[in-house]
């Protein structure tokens, strides 16, 4: 509509103003955008192929597939006990995401449906935490955590990334957006907040919600110094530590075995991504209307 | 140190913050003399948040003079994080009071009741509380001790853990290496990404399977972008020096050359935070992309033309949000990737901030040092981001 509005203003003898992008569509835009892709998707691919191979094939530059992958994958489960690393990264990564969500839609709509005294400095309180990199608080966090016994725990992983200052302003955004008819009609419904959160709110958020999930997802699979200094040993560790194992400190690197544990290592949260993406990728288009 | 002394931080502080609030005051026309006696308070009460936990103790005789001239800083530090906040706080007070209008609020439809809120807070405010502001508060006080993990007691040493930074070679080295590295993923991951954008946003055929090829980078970890390039840049049986050779007659020591390692992290950092950069710049790029069709038609005007004067000026949002994500990236996330790809070396040559600050606080077990390192870390986050968005904040365009 605005680009009709926009071409009247035009000289008569001015054309097809939708087709004139800044690039035209050609073919050699197809091309480009393979070669790219080709060139962004090497490494993993490359990844995946040495995967199936052991060291003499990579010295050798053979880029066929090898026949090693039944042995890789015996030395990466068996040997250096991925399966395990993997189950914790799993248990850590939904446990800490979901609970992220809710707390995250709680104080979204405490903020927006609800008026108390201090809302502002409450709001403050919970946006400041925005600036905080934990990489930075780690000395301090790592003295605190063990002091109250949680070394070496599960919960040291979960509990004090449970909190989303990220989560709370995006649903803060979101549901401020939403006409104030709806919880008036609600109220008069006599409907509570909780099933108005529910019934109405999270249905009309599944788009930022997708997109929040990706999100956390990927940064909570993908921790690795808290959880390195955190907890010892094998039993608890999460897989971004446990490829360690893998690395072998003298023998030298058996590159196979690393490279099948990077991809298994990836595959959770590329999943997430692919399956969510088109709700991550609207979740963020919303984020950016305003 | 004579006893008067502390006295005379907070009369002067007292007068700076005077002078400097009244000033303000008297440009919204509000009393001077309301300003001068908040001023002094705020001036006051911002000179002592950080000599009183201190004790002044940067201003004895027998300490250096790098001490008392961050003892300074410090001082000023205090009073700007307390002075500045009261001036913004008053004036949207007063600006609020002259348009009754202004900053109206979304309060219609708003539910009964005061407990409810508190409840649905609670768990989200006791975890920051004990996971995030309390270490915050903990790393500034570690930063004055000399403390070891495990050992029950420790040592107050003023801001020692600060001032022993300039001297230190190790840590300037890093500090040259950070801002390094950090500029290189900085520029070369938003160029990259803006290109590959301005090639991926348009409506052409298969837009969306592009789109997934380019961004799914964003989902694998620092690590395992780490893993990878140690297998492309190996010095036996990596694969990129292998083509190199192949087609240019080089080899690269890629992970033993110390001059070449901070590119090998620099590459697989692109690499991995590659696929966040498009994204938003396709996000960025197509809600302007009807502007740019204007852009179009502006006669004579040629690609070059208008991608400086219309498309650049038009993201420049979005390339400051980036270039502050991008840097956080840089300085923080990066450790994982390094710890895999190089361990920091050869020679430290890929010991950034952060994975100095791994070494000294839990492999040298130094946890003030660290503390004090992490703190400096903080503020050259903090300033960075106050001065992108002096310098170019001003001139973002924020009509889109």
């Amino acid at each position: 509509m605005a680009t009709t509005t926009a071409s009247e203003t035009y000289p008569a003898d001015y054309v097809e103003p939708v087709r004139r992008t800044l690039l035209p569509e050609r073919w050699y835009i197809h091309a480009a955008l393979w070669v790219i892709c080709l060139i962004v998707g090497f490494p993993l691919f490359y990844a995946v192929l040495v995967a199936t191979q052991n060291n003499s094939n990579v010295y050798a530059y053979q880029f066929l597939p090898g026949d090693q992958f039944e042995n890789n994958w015996n030395i990466v489960m068996n040997l250096a006990n991925l399966g395990n690393y993997m189950l914790n990264s799993i248990f850590i990564t939904v446990l800490v995401t979901a609970g992220k969500t809710i707390l995250s839609l709680l104080a979204g709509l405490a903020f927006v449906y609800f008026r108390f005294p201090g809302k502002w400095i409450v709001f403050g309180f919970v946006l400041v935490t925005l600036m905080m990199p934990t990489e930075i608080l780690v000395i301090a966090l790592f003295r605190f955590v063990n002091s109250i016994g949680w070394g070496n725990n599960y919960l040291a992983l979960i509990v004090p990334f449970i909190a989303s200052a990220t989560g709370a302003f995006l649903f803060r955004q979101h549901f401020a957006n939403i006409p104030a008819e709806l919880s008036e009609a609600a109220q008069l419904d006599g409907a509570n907040p909780l099933t108005f959160l529910i019934r109405v709110l999270i249905p009309m958020s599944m788009n930022t919600i997708g997109a929040l999930v990706v999100i956390q997802f990927v940064y909570v699979w993908n921790m690795y110094l808290w959880p390195a200094l955190i907890i010892q040993g094998q039993e608890r560790q999460v897989v971004q530590v446990g490829l360690r194992t893998l690395v072998g400190a003298d023998v030298g690197i058996s590159f196979g075995p690393l490279m099948l544990g990077a991809v298994i290592a990836s595959l959770p949260p590329v999943i997430i991504f692919v399956l969510l993406q088109k709700q991550f990728m609207s979740g963020f288009a919303l984020g950016r209307d305003k | 140190m004579t006893a008067q002394a502390p006295l005379l931080i907070h009369v002067i502080a007292a007068l700076i913050g005077a002078v400097y609030l009244a000033w303000r005051f008297q440009r919204i026309q509000v009393s001077p003399a309301l300003g001068g006696m908040i001023g002094a308070a705020a001036g006051a009460v911002g000179s002592a948040i950080f000599m009183l936990p201190l004790n002044y103790c940067t201003f004895e005789s027998e300490r250096s003079l790098i001490d008392a001239v961050f003892g300074v800083l410090l001082i000023g530090i205090g009073m700007a994080l307390v002075v500045l906040p009261v001036d913004a706080l008053i004036r949207s007070v007063v600006m609020r009071r002259r348009n009754p209008n202004m900053g109206g609020t979304a309060q219609a439809g708003a539910f009964k009741g005061w407990l409810l809120p508190i409840v649905f807070l609670a768990p989200t405010l006791i975890v920051l509380t004990l996971f995030l502001y309390y270490p915050s508060l903990d790393t500034f006080r570690l930063s004055t001790l000399l403390a070891r993990l495990g050992a029950r007691r420790t040592l107050f040493v003023c801001v020692d853990n600060f001032t022993s930074l300039v001297s230190d070679g190790d840590y300037l080295n890093s500090f040259v290496i950070t801002i390094f590295i950090s500029a290189a993923i900085v520029v070369l991951g938003l160029a990259l990404a803006l290109g590959i954008a301005l090639l991926a946003y348009q409506p052409i055929k298969g837009a969306r399977i592009y789109r997934t090829l380019l961004i799914w980078p964003y989902a694998i970890s620092p690590v395992v972008a780490g893993v990878i390039f140690l297998l492309l840049f190996n010095p036996t049986g990596g694969i990129v020096n292998y083509a190199l050779d192949n087609v240019f007659g080089i080899k690269i020591g890629w992970l033993n050359d110390p001059t070449a390692a901070p590119w090998a992290v620099i590459i697989a950092s692109v690499w991995k935070s590659l696929g966040y950069n498009i994204l938003f710049y396709i996000a960025g790029l197509q809600n302007v992309s009807k502007d740019i069709r204007e852009a179009a038609s502006i006669d004579g005007a040629n690609v070059a033309q208008r991608f400086f004067s219309v498309v650049l000026p038009l993201l420049s949002p979005i390339t400051f949000f980036l270039v502050i994500t991008n840097m956080t990236y840089a300085f923080f996330e990066t450790f994982g990737t390094i710890d895999y790809l190089t361990g920091g070396g050869p020679l430290n040559s890929t010991s950034t901030l952060m994975y100095n600050i791994y070494e000294v606080g839990i492999t040298n077990n130094d946890l003030g040092k660290a503390a004090a390192q992490s703190i400096v870390l903080f503020a050259l986050v903090i300033g960075l981001t106050v001065v992108q968005f002096r310098t170019s904040g001003n001139r973002v365009n924020y009509g889109a």
